[in-house]
């Protein structure tokens, strides 16, 4: 079945003249009638635009036009980017309805490499969770249970790619939103350097954290979709003006031997699965004998980062969504003062979690209680940056499982906000400090069969290096699987 | 502790009307979850500096120069309500 293909095996299909860019599209469309139902990935699928962009790639390549590697080939949007005349609601009633008027650079970029774009996908709202559950529309579903959680944020990308709606998506991660969602899912996902890839056109949910990178289902795919959406911006001012690193290249050298891989202490142990435990340490193992020298290191104000985050995010939120004010695009509700409007628009616009979070950052951010809270959480801010910059003096990686545990049941954490906040343990110093992560399948944990990820990260502008070892330790475990392990997943849908 | 009076007074600062409920229910909720995070005062010591934002940078400016903007249609393409070019917003100051 062509959807099954990787995104690479698909753009040499198309380069082949074996299938058209329009068949490619309507076999993901296709796809998406069938099982999503079922999965609930998308928030919207905009057949007409992807048949149109599909039309126009396969036109220019008749032409005989040189055309990028991923030109023709479909993707999901996770629904926190703008893309003009598409519904973008960032999963909430506060955007219902709403048409931004201009792409993000994430979405333009898309556009110059003739990929495209089969719809919005679903994500906790305002990309505020680990589960998907807080989509103020429905909770996506696991493709390798449908009564489990995709992870989330965003885990309508994640669950897309999972279920072979789409064989690329983009995500965005500000605590773990797209390597947490690849962790549950058995696919892949990258959160790239801080100002590596645009946040313009990204709504923003806590600016100095939220990155937008890419999820595929193979290491290659997900370095080709880098290389396209990655780069200097002028329209964001935190995006690093400095060349992209050699992603694509790194990720088909895949050569580890005699790189020093770093394994964080403080990231394993209580909370964390055994099964999931076990598959990272068979992972270590394989890339020992690739030739990679593993080293423990230690960072001990890692212990410290689920609490700096829950106070440096809430108070960026806090700021941050105070532009849904019901005065110049988005819902309004009730009638009066300009105040009273604002206050039930933001009363019946924003869902429970995004309340609690805008409350929380209010509090921290408080005259008399600033220093305390945000203050301090800026300072362990610093002692985690240096924590890694330290860990990086030992080891070219370093590396932990992605999530402490395998998928969860739906309902099972959302009334217990600090159970749900832990499943971003192990990815949340990453964001503090602005360096990359990569999530990649480990294997499925023995207690329930279900998909676990490993993690790796690296220094900032380092990225090509998650490429190298995410490639070496892909191709170590897909031989002794004898293929993807999405090959292993229930199959959902008639075909 | 957090009590239902702080929350109130929040909730009025963050413009979102809350319903007793929801005011009992955070006011108990905020307090666990603030409970866990002041944790960061531990080690948030006098000699450790602050840190806003991972890549340091500064005076990122652009080129002083025009470029194209929305075009007035497309500013007010997701107005909740808009007269001629311009945004209708209610009442902003009373009557006073």
């Amino acid at each position: 079945m062509i959807v099954n293909k990787s995104a690479i095996e698909m753009s040499q299909l198309l380069k082949d003249g074996e299938i058209s860019s329009v068949d490619l599209t309507k076999a993901h469309l296709e796809r998406i009638d069938e099982v999503d139902g079922q999965v609930k990935a998308f928030l919207y699928v905009d057949r007409e635009g992807a048949l149109a962009q599909a039309q126009l790639v396969d036109t220019k390549r008749k032409s005989g036009e040189k055309l990028s590697p991923l030109a023709g080939v479909p993707l999901a949007l996770k629904d926190v980017m703008t893309q003009r005349g598409i519904p973008t609601t960032c999963g909430s009633k506060m955007l219902e309805g709403w048409r931004p008027p201009y792409d993000s650079t994430v979405v333009t970029r898309l556009r110059s490499s003739d990929v495209v774009i089969l719809g919005k996908t679903n994500c906790d709202e305002f990309a505020m969770g680990s589960s998907t559950e807080n989509s103020a529309y429905f909770p996506t579903r696991n493709p390798w249970d449908l009564n489990r959680i995709p992870g989330g944020s965003g885990g309508g990308s994640s669950a897309s790619l999972a279920a072979y709606e789409a064989p690329l998506a983009i995500g965005t991660d500000t605590g773990g939103s797209i390597r947490q969602p690849a962790a549950v899912t058995g696919t892949v996902g990258v959160k790239p350097t801080y100002g590596g890839v645009s946040r313009y056109g990204l709504v923003a949910f806590s600016s100095s954290l939220d990155q937008a990178g890419p999820c595929a289902r193979t290491v290659l795919d997900a370095a080709y979709l880098h290389e396209a959406i990655a780069g200097y911006d002028p329209l964001d001012s935190t995006s690093i003006n400095a060349p992209v690193p050699p992603i694509v290249a790194a990720a088909k050298d895949g050569n580890v031997k005699g790189m020093k891989i770093g394994v964080i202490k403080e990231l394993q142990g209580d909370g964390y699965q055994p099964g999931v435990l076990k598959l990272f340490n068979q992972s270590l193992e394989e890339l020992a004998n690739l030739g990679a020298e593993i080293v423990e290191v230690s960072c001990k104000y890692f212990d410290y980062a689920l609490a700096a985050y829950y106070l440096i995010a809430p108070s960026e939120c806090s700021s941050n969504l105070a532009r849904f004010d019901a005065m110049r695009y988005g819902l309004r509700i009730g009638e009066g003062s300009a105040e009273s409007v604002m206050n039930s628009t933001r009363a019946a616009g924003f869902g429970k979690e995004v309340k609690r979070r805008i409350i929380l950052g209010t509090y921290a951010l408080s005259s008399g209680y600033y220093d305390a809270y945000y203050g301090s959480a800026q300072k362990v801010r610093t002692l985690i940056s240096q924590d890694f910059k330290a860990a990086f003096e030992k080891a070219d990686v370093l590396v932990s499982p992605t999530a402490p545990t395998t998928a969860f049941k739906i309902g099972e954490k959302s009334n217990d906000p600090i159970a749900m906040y832990l499943n971003d343990i192990a990815t949340i110093p990453t964001n503090l400090a602005g360096v990359c992560g990569m999530s990649l399948p480990s294997g499925l944990a023995e207690e329930d069969g279900l998909p676990a990820g490993f993690q790796i990260m690296a220094g900032a502008m380092k990225d090509d290096r998650l490429y190298k070892v995410g490639a070496a330790l892909e191709n170590a475990l897909v031989k002794k699987w004898g293929g993807g392990i999405l090959e292993q997943a229930p199959r959902l849908g008639i075909k | 502790m957090i009590s239902r009076e702080d929350v109130a007074n929040l909730a009025k600062l963050a413009r979102i009307d809350m319903s007793d409920d929801e005011l009992d229910h955070l006011a108990s909720e905020l307090s666990v979850i603030l409970d866990a995070v002041a944790r960061v005062q531990e080690v948030a010591n006098s000699d450790v500096p602050p840190t806003s934002h991972p890549i340091p940078m500064t005076n990122v400016f652009r080129i002083d120069e025009n470029r194209p903007s929305l075009s007035p249609e497309d500013a007010l393409s997701g107005a909740p309500a808009s007269e001629g070019q311009r945004f209708k917003v209610p009442q902003i100051l009373g009557e006073e």
